[in-house]
């Protein structure tokens, strides 16, 4: 027996109506087999319009309607949402889609119209077919997981805590607050970062809801949104946090010197370290690679001094399991490795060195306690040339974006030279200064009046001459190259994603852009998801953003989680993969093909298994078996061949 | 000259060259680098400049096409892939494919008579006159 359908055309103001000849299609679409009424109206989605969807499925006993309006994508929702409350199945409501695909790319109304009828056809072919389905309910395990604890990772962990709920943050250094902690003073306040920093480390690092595993990394994550199962690599760390004090007399004993990573190679660490005194947790760690005892030689001086006998030799890397209903990714940035452009000469000139390396030298916490001086003697540079776009939106030899950041912090490193070295001259050569944010402008500006020179024009080539470094650049507002001898030169290097978080990303199967940036789920609307239920993202590992960007994305990716966490169960869409096991042989193509890992054959049974929670309803597994034994809820072979045969 | 011939120039520069003039962001990178900068009226990212404004005609007039060495510095460190020395190079060819004599040997000035060599003054006769 024939359902009865009902067929409504939305005009869509002029959108739809300005080319599609509404009335013909009407007409038309209740000849359709089937069609027992068929409705147009101006805007559907309106309430008088939902309004009149409902009342005609309850005046006609409708079993089943087409709406040939927008993109599903828009209103698929709103119209199902209607149909339900007319006690019609949600799953039996379709759209025919003739704005984005029929309209808006013609302005032939007799094709348009035309189309619009098969597209119309093809949709109540398809719910002549559809099932009634039913939303699957999954339970939450209501604790989160934030990898990376920078500032982004940090407040997303203290706002879920704060809210009540567990979280466990991982980080893959010995301590928290990630490049934050690195930095000197921040723009456009120049309120100091440590001291605003370290209140949020210290609080993340007591926080009664928070597990705090540092020196960590994400091994594996299994399962679904709402219960993943989560591997943590412990990296050994050959020093028990428990009884160690972080008192630091090892790190006075310890006879082993290695360039100090957090200080950009401008001082040297011991093997047996901590990157910074104000670290949280507050435990030294060893360097395996360069501890003498470790590598085997005579040494164990540490263990020696230490007065809480918290040396650990034999420590091993250990395997933390946790379950978990949201993972928060911040894995945040790293700097482009400005040695790649080698005109600039960094790593070859000893006194051209990258903006995190001149943020260490304004640092009191710095190689020079805060006193500017150069790395090569020390002695303090009278004149610095602050090389903006080093790397940045250079498609030749860098990455093509605009890194956003660095033309606010060359004005402060500028502006902070200034201060320190009074008759110093600080000379900016940029492309083009971007200010948009609150008091940007105003900064920039402050630069210039204290006398910070700008100069229009990308530099091209740096080299030594003597102890000065020359800079070669240009003014393009005048037309003229200029050749400028300095004493020290800065690179405002791009910002690039950190490689340990693109590589868990693509571990994890979310998608990543070009240059290794997360992607969020939707550009502008849902900016702090991904496209993979459960994950969600903040700070500079999704695009360069500054720290109250960093923070106000981290607290957005925390009101996600929570407002998933305030339901008491998850509904999943019932479109999914089911198998009929009477054809199926379990070759596994199926299983190959899912991207969600929702579908596994049972070694036992020899037939595929789908996970529907896990399955996103994408028909991959449907095309690629063979013997046509998985099929999609409501996208059997059946109705699609019918659906093209109209 | 009016502005269409102007822009058909900037085409032909453009297809002869193979680069696009409208990829340039004016950072200057080129000049910065060019060893022979100082000299050159106009300096590259400027010639750029007048193309992308649609007057060829002026930078086919300017002596900055001939002084280019081809060294290929600019094109190399250029951050959006414009190599300026083929757009000199474009300019002179279509200057010399032009067939008009640019020099004359009736009002070529004393003093260059006396200093340049020889050689030089019948390589360019041959070269830049019909």
């Amino acid at each position: 027996m024939k359902r009865r359908i009902g067929v409504f055309v939305c005009h869509c103001g002029i959108n739809i109506a300005g080319v599609v000849k509404v009335p013909e299609l009407v007409e038309r679409a209740k000849n359709i087999p089937g069609v027992v009424t068929a409705l147009d109206y101006v805007y559907c989605c309106s309430d008088p319009g939902q309004r009149l969807i409902r009342e005609t499925i309850q005046k006609e006993r409708l079993e089943g309607i087409v709406v040939a309006c927008c993109s599903p994508n828009l209103h698929e929702a709103t119209f199902r949402k209607a149909a339900a409350e007319a006690g019609l199945n949600p799953y039996l409501c379709e759209i025919a889609n003739i704005r984005e695909q029929c309209s808006w790319v013609t302005s032939d109304r007799d094709a348009a119209t035309e189309k619009a009828e098969g597209i119309v056809r093809t949709m109540v072919a398809k719910v002549s077919h559809d099932q009634p389905l039913v939303r699957l309910g999954v339970p939450i395990v209501k604790r989160a997981l934030v990898v990376g604890a920078g500032i982004a990772g940090i407040q997303a962990a203290l706002d879920i805590a704060n809210a009540g709920y567990e979280v466990v943050l991982v980080e893959k250094e010995p301590s928290i607050g990630g490049h934050m902690a690195q930095l000197s003073e921040t723009f456009p306040t120049l309120d100091c970062s440590q001291c605003i920093l370290t209140p949020k480390t210290v609080e993340a690092g007591r926080h009664p809801k928070i597990r705090l595993l540092t020196y960590s990394e994400v091994a594996e994550v299994s399962g679904f949104v709402g219960n993943f199962r989560v591997k943590i690599r412990q990296k050994p760390r050959y020093v028990d946090l428990d009884a160690c004090t972080g008192c630091g007399i090892c790190l006075e004993k310890c006879p082993v010197r290695v360039e100090s990573v957090f200080d950009r190679n401008l001082t040297r660490r011991r093997a047996i370290y901590r990157l910074f005194p104000q670290a949280v947790p507050n435990k030294v760690v060893i360097d395996a690679q360069h501890c003498r005892q470790l590598q085997g030689k005579k040494c164990g001086v540490c263990a020696k001094v230490c007065p809480a006998q918290a040396i650990r030799y034999d420590d091993q890397e250990r395997i933390v399991e946790e379950e978990v209903g949201a993972i928060v990714l911040a894995t945040g940035y790293e700097l482009f490795d400005s040695r790649r452009l080698g005109a600039y000469g960094l790593g070859v000139v000893p006194d051209v060195i990258d903006s995190l390396a001149f943020e260490r030298i304004l640092s009191a916490s710095g190689p020079f306690a805060g006193e500017v001086r150069r790395p090569s003697d020390g002695r303090v540079p009278k004149r610095v040339v602050f090389v903006q776009c080093a790397g940045s939106r250079d498609s030749n030899q860098g990455v093509p974006y605009c890194s956003k950041i660095c033309c606010m912090y060359t004005a402060k490193h500028a502006l902070l030279y200034r201060h320190r070295v009074h008759d110093g001259e600080a000379v900016v050569c940029y492309i083009d200064v971007r200010t948009p944010g609150k008091g940007f402008e105003e900064f920039y500006r402050r630069a210039t009046d204290e006398g910070v020179q700008y100069l229009r024009g990308k530099v091209s080539k740096i080299f030594r001459r003597g102890d000065r470094v020359v800079v070669w650049a240009a003014d393009t507002l005048a037309g003229k190259k200029l050749e400028i001898e300095a004493d020290m030169v800065v690179l405002a290097s791009a910002v690039v994603p950190n490689p340990d978080g693109v590589a868990l990303a693509r571990r994890l199967k979310i998608p990543v852009d070009g240059w290794g940036f997360l992607s969020e789920a939707h550009p502008k609307l849902r900016p702090v998801e991904t496209l993979t239920a459960g994950f969600f993202l903040c700070g500079c590992g999704q695009g360069p953003k500054d720290i109250p960007e960093t923070v106000a994305q981290a607290s957005g990716a925390a009101a996600k989680v929570l407002a998933m966490f305030g339901q008491s169960e998850l509904y999943h869409e019932p479109v999914t993969a089911v198998v009929d096991e009477e054809i199926c042989v379990g070759c596994g193509n199926c299983e190959r093909t899912c991207a969600y890992e929702a579908v596994r054959v049972d070694p036992h049974r020899g037939k595929a298994v789908v996970q529907a929670v896990m399955c996103e309803g994408c028909g991959a597994c449907s095309v690629a078996c063979p013997a046509g034994a998985i099929n999609l809820k409501n996208f059997t072979k059946q109705s699609l061949t019918e659906m093209v045969d109209v | 000259m009016s502005s269409q011939d102007n822009s058909q120039l900037v085409s032909q520069i453009e297809e002869l060259s193979g680069q696009r003039v409208s990829d340039c962001y004016q950072c200057g990178c080129c000049t910065a680098g060019c060893p022979v900068g100082e000299l050159m009226d106009p300096p590259p990212s400027r010639a750029i400049r007048l193309l992308q404004l649609g007057r060829a005609q002026e930078l086919l007039a300017s002596e900055g096409i001939w002084v280019c060495a081809s060294c290929l510095v600019c094109g190399t460190r250029c951050p959006r892939n414009v190599d300026y020395a083929k757009i000199a190079e474009a300019c002179r060819a279509l200057i010399l494919r032009a067939k008009r004599s640019q020099v004359d040997p009736d009002v070529v000035d004393d003093q260059d008579l006396q200093d340049v060599p020889q050689q030089a003054f019948i390589a360019s006769f041959r070269k830049f006159s019909v």
